[in-house]
């Protein structure tokens, strides 16, 4: 084996993981010392390009509460035709249909190279990607017309066989019906008053006496039917969609001097939510938010709409002087709840000179896995080329992005799981391997990351609950998988297992080599997550004390140095460029809000949240380039101070 | 006789009246029907028949039968009456127009002979004989025409009759009647007595100049004695006519004149008629009549000493009378002049005699025939002076004369000279026209000499006669029509035959029009009906009243110049010029002489009030308030009560300063308005300017009259389409977007417009709501649905409200693909608070004033604000909890109307109701912001459609005001204190109107706080400030000066019954909303027992207790308030569901007078009168089942619904020009068109038709009734002088009733 660079970097490759540790302490109290927590970022949806998915069923580990999936690292009893589970040493007989199964005719799952493999299983009837655009039309002309040209663009880069809605807003906000000829209908509702999906699905007529006798069942052929009013498969209403793009005018109602059109986003959003909740629960959707401007009445209002008084600024939001923060924010926060709940995500695409209210909208995209673009302006390339890249296609043609993923970690016993950072909100289960010490989002075993892109990256915190005095786990080493359920883009069902291991390394004893394990970039990437989630709900200062003392306990650890001889001070090369991470984070953006407004800093932080460990490192620490004549372009990493 | 008995009877009011009632109504409808020349024959044939009448016998017989026997006699004599009238007009009428002398001639043979049967019947056997025979004197004095003599005597008399005849006049002809008859009829007439004892209607109008009717009295005295021994009375009354006809024969050339204006000829006449009239009032009337007969005429008294003379002395009254006659020429033209005229037109007769002819022949010929009948009566009952019309018999002969009365105006040409008419009568057997007219003319002329000869007053009395004549004549025999008239001939030839005709009397239903041909048949019915029952035909007759005024008024325009004018009737034709008071197509008052204090109002109990129509159309030949403009300052107002300068105003100090009219205030005359004074103190610039001069006119509004002060937007229409299943189902959805496609280009405009600014919307519904945005950009309409009907709001704005031209192509398409859209709706719940919302929330985004137009069809059960509940409980009719049926069952819609009229919303909704829908409830914003209730139950496109679209398309086009607030500002003196219409009132004194449009109607009482002065006069200005159709800010000024008085008769004098019984009606209507039905019917049956007493108490002269006496103008007050309670608000008839009367309830609370005396006293034509030739409809006959020809085919109509009631054994000829089939089987009842049919009469009953919905507020969709059929229940119930099912009065039980109220009142 080479170095832990290499093995890291062959690990990221196959598996999208990358560990804080690479050797893990073996008891709590070690783990604990190590100051940065035994953690990883996991990439679900790495592209691998070698990894052909297979056409059958995962094959489960019999106990109730383990479930876990046959991978390399179980013990296999090919004569008897029995596998151990790794996780809960459960002894499981396989299926019939590995009765073949022999030293030689392995199947892949159980083969080294596919410590992550990807199962194509049939889960009921395929359905369609959901696209559902929630449009602002209290744009200025030209932005609208920009918006209308690259949501019809956007039509053309659909699978002719998903399902496309429209809604737009303003003072109203209007629910278009794409299924009818002649009269262009749409359902029209109030946009101060909030609804709850029943009533708005009431409002829609969506509600259909369902029969009484199969409650069980999900009563899809039913819902699909009404739905169809406003979710319409693109080939079928892709010239009415266009020409009702087309046709979309400007909120008629006017806008007195010196005051901003009422613009009735939280109701709008509410309504696309309560649409899909109703109509396709627990299918992948899409809601795609075009807004112009700061939410204005109704729930979820960000600012009057008298223009004398300036959207809130990070100043008013420290002396509680911004009114609607609080409000909006609980406000978008259940809805973003309630739309991942049912695997749906929310986009935002806002483009506005002024703030667009990302501050309390973030947290649609960031509990549903949907993307925030923020430009100035709908017709910049910014955003076009942006909009255009969401549809962007791997290289079997299919959409570069998951839905409906729910993401389930189990583990070896002396490892429990504490939380996870990143684009998922908690599916609140409860597991053997669940921690009582949340980080993230905690509590739960399993995650529900409504949108995946494959670069889309969670930070996942364990915690090592081996006793001190406890021996080193049996065989040495921990393991952790992760198994993910998607939605393809093709509609296929699939579940991705990654199966991962580590050995447990005595602290005491092997210090030396834990040291050699650490990987000071997935480390930096995974305490500033950490640290920008705290961020996130706690001030500022406070979060940056919190980091300093986690590098300084660090460097107290590992760090070789004399009293009083700051000269002297001296950190080995796995960690050598950790503080300095660490000193670009605290005056990122991430942290600081200086000079930036609260959009801003959402806006940062979302994508800081997601990216995966390169990209996160770049956003700590920008890249310099240099450019001459005499060469290509030159990265001069970790030093601003040539610049 | 007849009168006698009538008088005896009277007492015993049906039995009387309606034996002798229906003799004299014949015999005058006979007069009229049957002019001079039929009359003649008529009544000789109708001794015959009279005697038949006789039967009258009737009477006797009828008087023996208790009240519901006399019911029952009525039914008879109804039928009688048919015969008599509608028969004998029938009869006439088709002869006149396709049949032959010989016809004719029997037809008044026959019919007078029926009538006469009928008439006479009861009384008249034996008067009538004296009658005719006095008839026949004069008459043949006259001229051979001795018959027609007769006639036109009968006529005459018949005419006096009525009025007198029942009261006064049977008194003197009576006596001889009664005792003839005495033997009978005593009987019957004291049974009548002991009933009716007392009444007698008197009209106040009646001057008492009687006097000179001496002669009269002569034939009165026996009358008088008579009277005394009511027993005798019929004899005396048959006696009586025949002494009219003595008398009549006398002046028959002029006589007639006498018969009419010398109460004595009228006794003769009366007598005939008296005596049918007589029965009614049987002893009781007799008395009266008599009673007031002397106290009018002292001088006819003593000559009449009998009891006869009281008629004698109406009649006579006219000789005193001319001097007064002059007087009450003027005001009893000006009022119900003809009814009044009884005694005034005597008078006025007398006076101008030829003019008076001459009159008649011109215009009034046809009209004549008609008045002729109730003139005489009015006459008869006028005698007293103060009380003019003591008689019923007039009302009685009116029914029945106005076929005869369109005979009679032809007639009249020829009348004019006597001795012709004389001649004519021979030769008018043959056509009974000429008899009235002639009869009338003729003999006025010469009878003022005749009448010289007896009474010098008789000149007038001729003149009155022509008119009474008229009266009588139609009422007496001449026209056959007028079943009465017959009678009287009947009478008359009862008398002659008196013994003979007794016995016929027996024969009971003298009046089946059917039998009409065959004299034998009346002959026998008459008389004994005439006995038992008051005779209809002696009672005030709005017919006659309504005929008279059309011929009185119709031919000069009714300037406005003096003050206190009584207006033409609403069903007058006339022409209005404006110089200085409101037309009252503006304005019209319960009282145009208003008492000067308070207690003189309390003392009277007549309701001051003005029913006003502050943007009514005018007809063509008059001009439109003219505009105004002050300028930028706005109007001129008074300093301190704001009001708006007007005619009012006394400019002083050399005009610089002017003096208010409303409060004396002085306020400058600001510079750029100055103008000099002229030596009468008049501006020099007065006539050049409208608000100087005129008693409308216009302002135009500056910013300050605006809201928010901004000039307002042009309005907008919002159609809103109920799109639920049963709307789909019906057609409705597509019938509306059809007809929407071209009616949209007939918005209205301001005149000078070329295209109208008003803006359009569209919106359908059921549970939720469609709006559409159909702006012109769009190549397809938008829809946008908003569900979240809890909160309304509006979606859009722009695309919304649109210009119709430039959004033509888009409307259009959107139209055609409504109904498609919701073919397959399966929807069937309904919101309707929403629907309102949304309308209003439209009409606030575009920040205009507007009409929504909804169409519904079901009770709004779907869950929404206004949510409604059946409560339809037909255990609460009757209960005191019944009010709260008329209440709306939530107060959401209160609020809703409250926010609609704040914005300028109003509302018109069109009901499509296939069950209960609550339209107390549904019809609160409509009633609130001036808008209308259309309800068609159980709609379906195929008969509905027409009658539907024609109101959406009036609903439509028709003119408007939006966003209105009417203050009525008054005299010192008195205050508009209470409104009634659809509007809302935020305070006191500002009626907020969201629109207004061209029919809808305020009614507004004032009370006294303080005392009006007799020199001022008192002065009302309504001023309406509005926006028009184009959005121009406007403020209509309506002023009207009218008359105050310090004695009570003046008053009586100048009230207007029609206006009195709209506000009435308004009044109660609206009071069911918290009192238990019960209370009102009582409080509004009280109030008019007051006010009727408080005249006998302090205007009419002393009579006897038993008397009734009623002012001439309020003659009909007593039948049209018997409509009120009979109608289906007031009357709880569980037949009636509880939409039907909380939409009449409704519907009723913004009629304008026009509508309210047609809804309440629905108008039927009887068509086979029909005339192909002629311009002018045939007159209409009496609201009974008795005046309905079995072989006749009707028109009844009320504004609101159109029959054709098909007798079972109609003509056949007119059936195939009716229908095209000639039987009376094939007649397919559900049809609702007439098919359209190449003969003249099919076009002339068709357009006919078109004509009176074009009068109409709203269509009216035809009924074809057959008789006996079962639809036909439907039909009685508007025949409302008729006792209905559901146990409402009848007119006579009802009369009873009120002098019963009345008597205790005074006692």
């Amino acid at each position: 084996m080479a170095t832990f660079q290499e093995f890291i970097q062959q690990n990221e490759d196959r598996d999208g993981v990358r560990f804080s540790w690479n050797l893990w302490p073996s008891s709590r109290l070690e783990a604990t010392r190590l100051v940065v927590p035994v953690s990883c970022l996991f990439t679900p949806l790495k592209e691998r390009l070698d990894l052909p998915p297979v056409q059958y069923e995962p094959v489960l580990c019999g106990r109730a509460n383990c479930r876990a999936i046959l991978n390399p690292l179980c013990q296999v009893d090919f004569r008897a035709k029995i596998w151990a589970c790794n996780f809960c040493f459960q002894r499981n007989p396989f299926p019939p249909t590995y009765a073949g199964i022999s030293e030689v005719n392995q199947p892949a799952e159980l083969m080294p190279q596919f410590s992550t493999i990807e199962y194509i299983v049939q889960r009921g009837p395929p359905t369609p990607l959901i696209f559902l655009y929630v449009v602002d039309i209290c744009l200025e002309e030209e932005d609208l017309q920009a918006l209308k040209e690259s949501l019809q663009m956007s039509l053309s880069l659909l699978p002719p066989n998903a399902l496309v809605g429209l809604i737009t807003f303003g003072r109203m906000v209007q629910v278009h019906e794409l299924s009818c000829e002649g009269i262009s209908k749409s359902y029209v509702f109030r946009g101060t008053k909030d609804l709850s999906s029943k009533q708005i699905q009431e409002m829609l007529g969506l509600m259909k006496p369902a029969p009484a006798g199969q409650p069980g069942r999900p009563p899809a052929p039913q819902e699909v039917q009404p739905s169809c009013r406003f979710l319409q498969p693109v080939h079928k209403v892709d010239m009415n969609l266009t020409d009702l793009l087309g046709e979309l005018q400007r909120d008629p109602w006017p806008v007195p001097q010196g005051k901003r059109p009422l613009r009735s986003t939280g109701i709008a959003l509410s309504i696309a939510v309560g649409l899909l909740e109703g109509t396709f629960p627990n299918t992948g959707a899409r809601v795609m938010l075009f807004t112009g401007g700061p939410p204005t009445q109704g729930p979820g209002m960000v600012v009057g709409d008298e223009l004398k008084t300036p959207i809130r600024s990070w100043h008013d939001i420290q002396k509680d002087n911004a009114r609607h923060l609080k409000k909006a924010t609980k406000y978008y926060e259940a809805l973003a709840n309630r739309a991942a709940m049912n695997g749906h995500c929310i986009d935002i695409y806002a483009c506005a000179l002024d703030q667009t209210g990302l501050l309390e909208m973030k947290c649609c995209s960031n509990l549903t896995g949907g993307h925030i673009v923020m430009g100035d302006s709908f017709n910049t390339s910014l955003f076009k080329q942006t909009f255009q890249r969401v549809f962007s296609k791997d290289y079997n043609n299919e959409f570069r992005m998951a839905f409906g993923a729910t993401l389930e970690v189990k583990t070896t016993r002396e490892l429990k799981v504490c939380g996870a950072i990143g684009p998922c909100i908690s599916m609140n289960s409860k597991g053997p391997c669940v921690s009582e010490n949340e980080m993230g989002v905690g509590a739960t075993s399993q995650w529900k990351v409504c949108c995946l892109n494959p670069s889309a990256t969670l930070a996942m915190y364990f915690e090592v609950v081996n006793q001190h005095n406890a021996p080193v786990p049996q065989g040495g080493r921990g393991a952790i998988q992760f198994v993910t359920q998607y939605q393809h883009s093709n509609t296929q069902r699939r579940i991705r297992v990654t199966t991962v291991a580590r050995n447990w390394a005595d602290a005491q004893s092997q210090i030396q080599h834990i040291e050699s394990s650490f990987d000071q970039e997935a480390s930096a990437v995974l305490m500033a997550r950490l640290g920008v989630f705290r961020a996130e709900s706690e001030e500022g200062p406070d979060v940056l004390r919190w980091l300093d003392r986690q590098l300084i306990r660090l460097c107290q650890k590992f760090g070789q140095f004399n009293k009083d001889d700051p000269a002297s001070f001296r950190l080995s090369e796995s960690l050598s460029l950790y503080p300095q991470f660490m000193f670009h984070l605290r005056r990122s953006p991430f942290l600081q809000v200086f000079n930036n407004s609260p959009d801003e800093s959402s806006y940062y932080r979302h994508h800081f949240m997601r990216q995966d460990l390169t990209q996160s490192l770049i956003m700590i620490q920008p890249i310099l380039y240099s450019y001459s004549f005499y060469g290509p372009p030159e990265v001069r990493f970790y030093t601003p101070s040539v610049a | 006789m007849g009168f006698r008995d009538g008088l005896t009877e009277r007492l015993v009011y049906r039995e009387s009246r309606t034996s002798r009632v229906d003799e004299p109504i014949q015999g005058c409808s006979r007069m009229n029907v049957n002019q001079q020349a039929h009359m003649a024959s008529p009544y000789r044939q109708p001794h015959t028949g009279y005697q038949g009448y006789p039967q009258t016998g009737y009477g006797g017989v009828n008087a023996e039968v208790s009240y519901s026997a006399q019911y029952a006699p009525y039914n008879g004599p109804a039928s009688g009456y048919q015969q008599g009238g509608p028969t004998s007009g029938y009869s006439p009428n088709t002869r006149f127009h396709s049949k032959t002398l010989i016809e004719n001639i029997s037809d008044l043979s026959s019919s007078s002979l029926l009538d006469l049967g009928p008439v006479q019947p009861p009384l008249t056997s034996e008067a009538p004989v004296l009658a005719p025979q006095a008839y026949n004197q004069h008459t043949q004095g006259g001229l051979q025409n001795g018959p027609p003599a007769m006639s036109s005597q009968a006529q005459r008399s018949p005419v006096s009759q009525p009025y007198v005849p029942a009261h006064m006049l049977p008194a003197g002809p009576q006596p001889a009647y009664q005792q003839e008859q005495s033997g009978a009829p005593p009987t019957s007439l004291h049974q009548m007595t002991n009933q009716m004892a007392g009444m007698q209607i008197v009209s106040s109008v009646p001057p008492p100049a009687a006097v000179p009717y001496v002669p009269p009295p002569s034939s009165q005295v026996p009358a008088t004695s008579a009277p005394p021994s009511f027993s005798q009375p019929p004899p005396n009354v048959t006696m009586s006519q025949p002494p009219l006809q003595g008398f009549y024969s006398a002046p028959l050339p002029s006589q007639q004149p006498f018969a009419i204006s010398a109460p004595p000829s009228q006794p003769p006449v009366s007598g005939a008629a008296p005596l049918p009239s007589q029965p009614l009032l049987s002893s009781g009337l007799a008395l009266p009549a008599q009673s007031a007969v002397s106290g009018p005429r002292p001088l006819s008294l003593s000559s009449f000493p009998t009891g006869p003379p009281p008629r004698p002395q109406a009649q006579v009254m006219p000789g005193p009378t001319p001097a007064t006659q002059p007087t009450f020429g003027g005001v009893v033209s000006s009022s119900s002049s003809q009814p009044q005229i009884t005694g005034p037109p005597l008078l006025q007769p007398t006076v101008p005699p030829p003019i008076a002819q001459l009159q008649f022949p011109g215009s009034p010929p046809t009209s004549q025939p008609q008045f002729p009948g109730p003139p005489p009566q009015y006459s008869h009952v006028s005698p007293p002076t103060s009380q003019p019309t003591h008689l019923h018999p007039c009302p009685a002969p009116t029914p029945s004369f106005p076929p005869v009365g369109s005979a009679p105006p032809i007639t009249s040409g020829g009348p004019p000279l006597s001795h012709q008419s004389l001649s004519g009568p021979s030769m008018s057997q043959t056509s009974h026209e000429h008899f009235p007219g002639q009869s009338t003319m003729s003999r006025m002329p010469p009878g003022p000499p005749t009448i010289t000869h007896g009474h010098p007053v008789q000149p007038e009395m001729q003149g009155y006669q022509p008119q009474q004549n008229g009266a009588f004549g139609q009422g007496m025999p001449l026209q056959p029509g007028y079943s009465g008239s017959y009678p009287r001939q009947q009478n008359f030839g009862a008398p002659p035959a008196a013994p003979g005709p007794t016995p016929a009397p027996p024969a009971p239903k003298r009046l089946d029009p059917d039998s009409i041909p065959s004299p034998q048949a009346p002959e026998l019915p008459p008389v004994q009906r005439t006995r038992h029952r008051i005779d209809p035909d002696a009672i005030p007759s709005p017919i006659q009243v309504i005929e008279d005024d059309k011929t009185n008024k119709s031919s000069e325009p009714f300037t406005t110049g003096v003050r206190g004018q009584v207006p033409p009737l609403v069903t007058t034709n006339f022409q209005v010029r404006d110089q200085g008071n409101a037309s009252p197509r503006y304005i019209r008052c319960t009282a145009y002489n208003m008492p000067c204090t308070s207690d003189m109002a309390k003392q009277s109990q007549v309701p001051l009030a003005a029913v006003i129509k502050p943007l009514a159309m005018v007809p063509p030949n008059e001009a439109l308030p003219s505009p105004v403009d002050h300028g930028e300052g706005g109007p001129i107002r008074c300093n301190r009560c704001k009001a708006y300068m007007c005619p009012y105003m006394q400019f002083i100090e050399g005009g610089r300063r002017f003096q208010c009219g409303f409060c004396s205030c002085v306020t400058e005359v600001p510079p750029h308005y100055f103008q000099h004074l002229d030596h009468t103190g008049k501006r020099i610039d007065c006539y050049e300017r409208p608000e100087l001069s005129m008693g409308s006119y216009e302002f135009r509004a500056t910013v300050d009259y605006c809201k928010n002060n901004k000039l307002p937007q042009p309005p907008a229409y919002i159609f809103l389409i109920d799109v639920s299943y049963s709307a789909v189902k019906s057609g409705l959805v597509s019938i509306i977007c059809e007809e929407l496609k071209t009616l949209l280009d007939y918005l209205p405009r301001d005149t000078n417009e070329s295209e109208s600014s008003i803006r359009v919307g569209f919106v359908t519904y059921n549970k939720v709501l469609h709006f559409y945005n159909v702006k012109s950009s769009l190549a397809q309409p938008q829809m946008m649905v908003v569900s979240d009907v809890a909160d309304m709001f509006v979606p859009l704005l722009d695309g919304f409200l649109v210009n119709v031209g430039e959004s033509r192509t888009v409307i259009n398409s959107l139209l055609d693909q409504i109904p498609e859209m919701f073919a397959d709706t399966r929807e069937t719940e309904t919101v309707f608070g929403p629907v309102i919302q949304a309308g209003l929330e439209a009409l606030k985004a575009a920040d205009c004033a507007g009409k929504v137009f909804v169409f519904h069809s079901s009770l709004p059960i779907a869950e929404a604000p206004g949510k409604l509940k059946n409560r339809e409980d037909k255990k609460l009719i009757g209960t005191d909890k019944e009010k709260v049926l008329f209440q709306p069952q939530v107060s959401f819609y209160n609020t809703l109307a409250k926010e609609c009229v704040a914005q300028g919303c109003c509302m018109d909704l069109f009901l499509f109701p296939n069950q209960y829908v609550d339209v107390a409830t549904l019809g609160v914003v409509p009633s609130s912001t001036g808008g209308s209730l259309y309800k068609y139950t159980y709609f379906q496109a195929t008969t509905d459609k027409v009658c539907f679209l024609h109101d959406l398309r009036k609903a439509v086009q028709k003119h408007m005001g939006f966003d209105a607030v009417m203050r009525v500002r008054t005299s010192t003196g008195i205050r508009a204190m209470d409104f009634y219409g659809s509007f809302y009132m935020s305070n006191t004194t500002d009626v907020e109107l969201a629109g207004l449009d061209c029919e809808k109607t305020i009614a507004v009482e004032f009370r006294h706080d303080d005392k009006l002065s007799e020199e001022t006069g008192a002065l009302i200005q309504c001023a309406v400030l509005y926006t028009s159709c184009s959005g121009k800010r406007q403020l209509r000024i309506h002023n009207l000066a009218v008359n105050c008085c310090t004695q009570l008769a003046d008053l009586y004098r100048n009230c207007e019954t029609d206006t009195l019984i709209n506000f009435f009606a308004k009044y109660a209507f609206y009071s069911v909303l918290n009192n238990p039905i019960k209370n009102v019917r009582n409080s509004l049956i009280n109030q008019c027992a007051q006010i009727l007493a408080c005249y006998r108490k302090n205007c009419a002269s002393p009579s006897s207790a038993g008397q009734l006496i009623l002012p001439e103008c309020m003659k009909l007050l007593p039948v049209y308030l018997n409509c009120v309670l009979k109608s289906d608000v007031l009357h709880p008839d569980t037949a009636v569901s509880l939409d039907e009367r909380a939409y009449l309830r409704q519907l009723v609370s913004c009629m304008d007078v026009a509508e309210s005396q047609v809804f309440f006293y629905p108008r039927l034509l009887p068509l086979q009168k029909l005339n192909v030739e002629s311009e002018t409809l045939p007159m209409a006959v009496r609201d009974s089942e008795e005046r309905l020809s079995k072989g006749g085919v009707y028109l009844l109509e009320n504004g609101l619904q159109l029959f054709l009631w098909v007798g079972a054994s109609a003509q056949q000829e007119l059936l195939q020009n009716i229908f095209g089939t000639t039987s009376f089987g094939q007649i397919d009842p559900n049809t609702t068109t007439l098919p359209v049919l190449d003969n003249p009469y099919s076009r002339k009953l068709r357009d006919m038709i078109e004509s009176i919905r074009v009068q109409r507020s709203r269509y009216m969709k035809l009924l074809v009734v057959k008789q006996e059929d079962k639809l036909e229940l439907i039909f009685k119930h508007f025949l409302v002088e008729d006792k209905n099912i559901s146990g409402g009065a009848s007119y006579v039980d009802f009369l009873c009733h009120m002098h019963k109220e009345i008597r205790q009142l005074l006692s």
